[in-house]
């Protein structure tokens, strides 16, 4: 579903990216792991199409297509969704007007009318009561206030709504109490299928004792320099990153 | 001749048209008219003019008293109303009473002419009570008050709460020439009662109009004032606002002005609290483009002690338009306790526009809470992006920002029509059809 190949990217001549190489398949969950300014937040915001990086070199493509050059917004129609480390806060537009405008935009960019405020109200209430969310919220401005928990839930919110191909969630766990961490999990296991596909950024097992990857990478200097299977982020989580420094070195 | 000669020039003639019983006003008119005959019109020397400058405005050949009487259809200007609910009307064609526009009464309050309450003894006493008690004699509104004839009389009595908005609407139709004009108001508001008005200029033509407006609202105890300024003229027509508000105890005035287009637009708004616990609101929406300028000058005066004044303007930049802030609040010593509150945010879409925001605090008493800020910033980038990344369009996203930017100040309008209204004259400027009012 998803091929990077040798992808450098670079902010203000500062060079983040190092020639990653990815492949994800439809069905797969893939981890990565990697200590603080390794570019995990860089790898996943230049997947969602941020302009204000430059890809120096490599490619990505989706279903076989080159979407480097496509804005954000025709990534996301074409199933692409991140999931936010640091949501933005946006007063005056609430929950429910901002996944209805995401929808109908998505929606018309694929040819099709707006969904029937009927069953847009059915679905938000499906989704909302999946992440065991307060019917309050949703009349409330977007991340307005919201704690970090209540934050990282909105955004699961919004991919259950918005049914990616591609889900890339990027710290999610943190902010998390834990029985919202195995209530997010849960909604993002019950999304899962064979048809598509999850990322999923983190520091800490927890997430991955809930959602089990299949395969899990070690992003380090803006480079994928390890990749294993479930056990290497147990591993990990007992050693830290030194040896993987020193087998470096 | 230029405009100041011109207009000196007409100043018999207009006096012998007018009918005015109160030699009181009518001495009051006499001085404003020398006055300003001394002092002539705002220059850019004058610190308070320093970044508006009036210059191409005013070298325009303007007629000064259109003689016709035009009419115009309902069909043509309707959308000018906020017409989806019952309200009181007070329309004028290009200065002249349209009685077939309006819908003004006398059953229990007054919602009618000045130019009627002028020519009426038994309106005298009101008339000379309040008439230019606050106005200050500055160049423009001294000039106002010299041609005062017409424009809208509100007198709302003790314990009145009027059951529907009013709406002051002047149409200018100028089909011939550039048109200035000159609309007075006066709006009287007893102890306890409660009123709600609606202000609109609106140019019907695409030559020149130039519209110099003065409006004195008194609020008596326990009063409530929500005044609403709607400013979306043509590219052709400038506004000069002054605007001077009187409160006493206990009273809650505001003022929202949306300021969306129009040539120049300057507002002079004025707040005096004259007695303890008052709140005064001053909000605004700036969203201009083209080479439009807008001018938010306010004044709020402080005299007495426990009360509160809560500024918020939020301006939104694009293309060569320009704009000013200047907010000045005075403290005087016995106003202890006061709680002022100023914020003017300003986003410049485009690298050619600008904005002047220059606030302006003056205190006198040491236990008081004053803030202030001021921030001038481009649409947030992360923002932009977030929206984007759930499949938001760029333009749409804009639209949504800046939305959420100016909510503070939509939020706070009471009349539901008039914010649905408001947010349909942002969603077609920004060219966006969002499908929702937010
Ligand atoms: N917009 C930017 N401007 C300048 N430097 C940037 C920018 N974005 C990222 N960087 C730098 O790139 C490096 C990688 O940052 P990134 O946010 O991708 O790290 P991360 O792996 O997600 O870290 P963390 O685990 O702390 O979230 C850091 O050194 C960061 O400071
Ligand atoms: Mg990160």
């Amino acid at each position: 579903m998803l091929h990077i190949q040798n992808l450098h990217a670079s902010i203000d001549d500062k060079e983040i990216l190092k020639g990653i190489d990815l492949n994800v398949k439809a069905g797969e969950v893939h981890a990565i792991m990697g200590p603080n300014g390794a570019g995990k937040s860089t790898m996943a915001n230049i997947i969602a199409g941020k302009e204000e990086y430059e890809i120096t070199q490599g490619n990505i493509t989706l279903e076989g297509e080159d979407i480097s050059e496509l804005a954000p917004e025709e990534r996301a129609h074409k199933g692409v969704f991140l999931s936010f480390q640091y949501p933005v806060e946006i007063p005056g537009v609430t929950v429910t007007n901002f996944i209805k405008t995401a929808i109908n935009e998505t929606r018309k960019a694929k040819g099709l009318e707006d969904m029937p405020a009927k069953d847009m109200l059915k679905m938000i209430r499906e989704k909302a009561a999946l992440l065991e969310m307060d019917r309050k919220f949703l009349s409330r401005s977007l991340n307005q206030g919201f704690s970090g928990g209540e934050k990282k839930r909105n955004e699961i919110f919004q991919m259950a709504m918005l049914e990616p191909k591609l889900a890339i969630l990027d710290e999610t766990d943190s902010g998390l109490d834990i029985d919202a961490l195995r209530i997010v999990a849960n909604g993002v296991n019950k999304l899962k299928s064979k048809n598509n596909a999850v990322i999923v950024i983190t520091h800490y097992q927890r997430l991955l004792d809930y959602i089990k990857p299949d395969f899990v990478h070690v992003l380090y200097d803006g480079k994928i320099v390890k990749s294993g299977d479930a056990s290497l982020a147990l591993e990990l989580e007992e050693k830290g990153y030194d040896w993987i420094k020193k087998e470096l070195a | 001749m230029d405009l100041k000669e011109k207009i000196i020039a007409s100043h018999i003639a207009f006096e012998n048209k007018t009918n005015v019983k109160s030699d009181v006003i009518n001495k009051i008119r006499t001085k404003a008219f020398q006055h300003f005959e001394t002092v002539g019109f705002p220059s850019k020397k004058m610190e308070a003019w320093k970044y508006t400058s009036l210059n191409s405005v005013l070298k325009q050949d303007y007629s000064l008293f259109p003689e016709e009487d035009v009419t115009v259809n309902l069909s043509e200007v309707k959308k000018y109303f906020i017409h989806d609910i019952d309200t009181y009307k007070i329309v004028f064609i290009d200065g002249k009473y349209s009685s077939f526009l309006s819908e003004t009464t006398h059953d229990k309050m007054d919602i009618c002419l000045l130019s009627s309450a002028l020519a009426k003894s038994k309106y005298s006493a009101v008339i000379e009570n309040y008439f230019n008690k606050i106005a200050n004699q500055d160049n423009l509104t001294a000039l106002n008050t010299a041609f005062a004839n017409e424009g809208a009389y509100i007198h709302i009595p003790k314990n009145v709460e009027v059951e529907k908005p009013i709406q002051i609407i002047n149409f200018i139709t100028g089909s011939k020439s550039a048109t200035m004009m000159q609309p007075r108001n006066l709006i009287v508001v007893e102890q306890n009662a409660h009123v709600q008005i609606i202000e609109r200029h609106q140019s019907l033509t695409d030559n020149n109009v130039l519209t110099n407006s003065v409006t004195e609202i008194f609020a008596d105890r326990h009063s409530t004032v929500d005044y609403y300024k709607i400013q979306n003229d043509t590219k052709t027509a400038s506004l000069v606002d002054n605007t001077f508000i009187e409160q006493q105890s206990n009273t809650e005035c505001s003022v929202h002005t949306f300021s969306f287009g129009g040539n120049i637009t300057r507002n002079n708004l004025n707040f005096y609290q004259k007695g303890e616990h008052i709140d005064s609101i001053l909000k605004g929406i700036t969203l201009i483009e083209g080479k439009q300028h807008v001018d938010h000058n306010t004044l709020v005066h402080h005299i007495e002690p426990n009360c509160e004044s809560h500024q918020d303007y939020k301006g939104i930049f694009d293309e060569r338009s320009t704009g000013v802030f200047n907010g000045k609040v005075i403290v005087e010593k016995e106003a202890q306790k006061t709680n002022a509150y100023q914020q003017n945010n300003n986003v410049l879409i485009s690298d050619n526009a600008t904005i002047n925001a220059k606030p302006q605090l003056e205190i006198f008493a040491d236990d008081v809470k004053c803030s202030h800020g001021c921030t001038i910033g481009q649409l947030d980038e992360d923002g932009l992006f977030y929206m984007q990344q759930r499949g938001i369009p760029k333009k749409e996203a804009k639209a949504l920002l800046m939305y959420a930017f100016s909510n503070t100040v939509l939020e706070s309008v009471k009349i539901p029509e008039l914010q649905q209204r408001i947010n349909r004259i942002i969603a077609k400027k920004l060219g966006v059809n969002l499908g929702f009012d937010l």
